[in-house]
């Protein structure tokens, strides 16, 4: 079992033909994912390395292939319509990798996809891996291996970093999920919090959090009310001085509300076991196993 | 990105935001001239990108135009929050009746732009919501069917009970949010909005953040950008694609993705260390960008050790090396350089550092715990 992917997951990549969709469109491939469209306004009709149909639209995409995720490589100005017209096609679950998608934009899309009943990721997020089985986005694959630990984080490499340390201590992953940094995105911690919970594979939780928002202590306050699996947390930006954009749109801490120093507190009161490095996580987890 | 007030308030303006009259002087002798114009009490505003301008003595009254050359004098000489000013809004002193806050935030948790309004305006709001949270009127706004007109009005019912002064805000409320929107902003401002003994309600002050993400849609609000009044550092590095924050340590940080550049400075900071900066650069890196990031770091002459940590996921870490090699053969490192990397072509990337002289390890904590204590040691 795993959380949102897995071998029956069919994939749609939108702006398959550029830079980043043709880079990792092989690599999903090469990982196994099965990848069984493309879409690329224009370009209908012909073929991705001579294996991966590109149709015009994702409509026609789903029509002809049964597709059943998309995958959003296309630039940030385009991206809003891209997810949307995802959602339309009847796609159930939308990656949205893209970076620097405005976030005014997000308030349309969020609102619709939901409506439409489909789940979104991203966007600005590294997207997810079920080791062995799919990788839709750009997790490399290299440094997961298949298991018990479920794995959410706001950001990419940090994620990497942990997963990496995880695979060499011998924890394997059932799923890792790649939330991403924007101020507005579709699927938050509780989201992958309740379906680790709900997934029989997944037995503990690592979750990377970051300075910014309230995300990080609703999700406290949500594994202190229903989760009986143990998680382990980290909060990156613990060191950033106040009122300071770092990167992430996301890691803005204004006031009170966001500060490592009350994440880190509402952690605590949750029993979320806190790794003061990204290295404290592989004994944590092997405690609470 | 920030803009000033007296670019928030022309963008306001062009929504029918009534707005008192104001210009921008460089000079003490510009704002004279000014202040002879509009005779009278006048308000002279340092224009910079720092709260607590009032605090930081920026914002002052003059009663004459000698008054205000002085006054002006006094305030172009001031740096605020460590940016200097330089710029100054003069405008016709208002008599104020009351004074309310009306605010548009882009809210994470609803995922919706935010009205906030309060009565208890003219002071931080910030200090209202703690206190007094329910003077506060908050009220999402759908982005797909936009501000309702009953949604406008129910925020000017909560400011005001005369009726006039109920549509002209609401009329207020329509004008912030069209340029809410129009902008591209992540948050819009008027603070203090004010009601005149004669019974008008104009804006005082205007804040508007532009969402970045948003520039390329908005060529004309990106060439309001104000580089004279960012720290120099960061404009170079946002010219060159990096996302650079200087601070105050002695350990010069040079990463890949946000999560992990604040990771990194986290751990440098639990080892003893200082960071001395943030820096990212970005996800498909090339050796220029590298090149470039070093030239940013070995400017600051705090720098006592320079610190490494690439994961290479699609960073290939054989641009990082070679980026480094050339950087360093262009100009050569005076202090000491620790190098983190691991993951896309890392043997690759080893072997180039290698052969030109440098050493590399792939364990992060490892390099951390080097690069803190060679800055110990040069500090």
């Amino acid at each position: 079992m795993s959380i949102f992917i897995d071998n029956n997951t069919k994939v749609v990549v939108q702006g398959i033909t550029g830079r980043d969709g043709s880079f990792h469109t092989k690599q999903m491939i090469e990982y196994g994912t099965k990848v069984v469209a493309g879409v690329t306004p224009g370009k209908g009709g012909q073929t991705f390395e001579g294996a991966v149909p590109i149709f015009n639209t994702v409509a026609d995409a789903v029509n002809a292939t049964g597709a059943n995720t998309a995958v959003i490589y296309v630039p940030p100005l385009y991206a809003a319509d891209a997810m949307i017209e995802a959602a339309d096609a009847g796609v159930k679950l939308v990656v949205a990798i893209t970076e620097g998608v405005p976030v005014l934009d997000m308030t349309r899309v969020y609102p619709f996809v939901k409506d439409k009943g489909a789940r979104l990721l991203g966007p600005n997020c590294p997207g997810l891996i079920t080791p062995g089985q799919s990788k839709v986005g750009i997790i490399p694959g290299r440094i997961c291996k298949p298991g018990n630990i479920g794995v959410v984080s706001r950001s990419g490499t940090l994620t990497y970093e942990v997963v990496y340390q995880l695979t060499r201590a011998g924890l394997g992953q059932s799923t890792c999920v790649g939330i991403g940094g924007d101020p507005i995105n579709g699927t938050n911690f509780i989201d992958c919090l309740a379906a680790f919970e709900a997934d029989p594979e997944t037995k503990a939780i690592a979750m990377m959090g970051e300075i910014g928002g309230t995300d990080e202590q609703d999700a406290a306050a949500f594994v202190k009310a229903t989760m009986k699996k143990p998680v382990v947390g980290f909060i990156a930006g613990q060191t950033a001085p106040p009122g300071r954009r770092m990167g992430h749109a996301g890691a803005i801490i204004s006031g009170s509300a966001g500060t490592a120093a009350e994440k880190l507190a509402a952690f605590e009161a949750a029993g979320i076991g806190i790794a003061k490095r990204p290295m404290d996580f592989v004994e944590l987890l092997k405690k609470r196993l | 990105m920030n803009i000033h007030e007296y670019q928030a308030k022309e963008l306001l303006r062009a929504e029918g935001i009534p707005i008192p009259p104001g210009e921008v002087a460089t000079t003490p002798t510009e704002a004279e001239a000014i202040a002879m114009r509009y005779g009278g009490t006048v308000v002279v505003k340092a224009q910079v990108h720092a709260g607590g301008r009032g605090k930081a003595g920026g914002v002052k009254l003059a009663k004459s135009p000698k008054e205000t050359r002085d006054v002006a004098e006094r305030i172009l000489a001031l740096h605020i929050k460590g940016l200097p000013v330089q710029r100054v809004l003069v405008t016709p002193a208002a008599d104020i009746a009351s004074e309310a806050y009306v605010g548009v935030i882009l809210d994470r948790a609803s995922r919706k732009p935010v009205f906030m309004v309060s009565a208890a305006g003219g002071i931080d709001i910030e200090e209202v919501a703690a206190t007094t949270p329910e003077k506060i009127l908050k009220l999402p706004v759908d982005t797909r069917y936009g501000l309702q007109p009953y949604q406008a009005s129910r925020l000017a019912f909560f400011l005001y009970d005369d009726q006039k002064r109920v549509r002209a805000a609401a009329r207020i409320m329509q004008g912030l949010y069209a340029a809410f929107m129009k902008h591209g902003c992540s948050l819009a401002e008027i603070n203090p909005l004010v009601v005149t003994p004669a019974g008008d309600v104009v804006a005082l002050d205007a804040k508007m953040v532009i969402d970045d993400n948003e520039l390329d849609r908005h060529p004309s609000i990106a060439a309001l950008r104000d580089e004279s009044a960012e720290e120099p550092s960061e404009v170079q590095a946002r010219n060159a694609n990096l996302t650079f924050i200087k601070l105050e340590g002695n350990v010069g940080c040079v990463v890949n993705g946000a999560g992990l550049a604040m990771a990194t400075m986290d751990l440098v900071k639990y080892y003893g260390g200082d960071p001395a900066n943030f820096l990212d650069i970005g996800g498909s890196s090339n050796p220029e960008k590298v090149v470039n990031a070093l030239k940013i770091i070995t400017a600051d002459p705090s720098v006592k050790a320079i610190l490494f940590n690439i994961f290479g996921g699609i960073t290939r870490t054989d641009d990082v090396a070679n980026g480094i090699v050339t950087a360093t053969k262009q100009s050569p490192l005076k202090v000491p350089i620790v190098i983190r990397l691991t993951g896309t072509n890392e043997e690759l990337a080893m072997k180039i550092l290698h052969e030109n002289g440098f050493s590399a390890s792939s364990d992060m904590d490892e390099a951390v715990q080097k690069a803190v204590a060679l800055a110990k040691g040069a500090a």
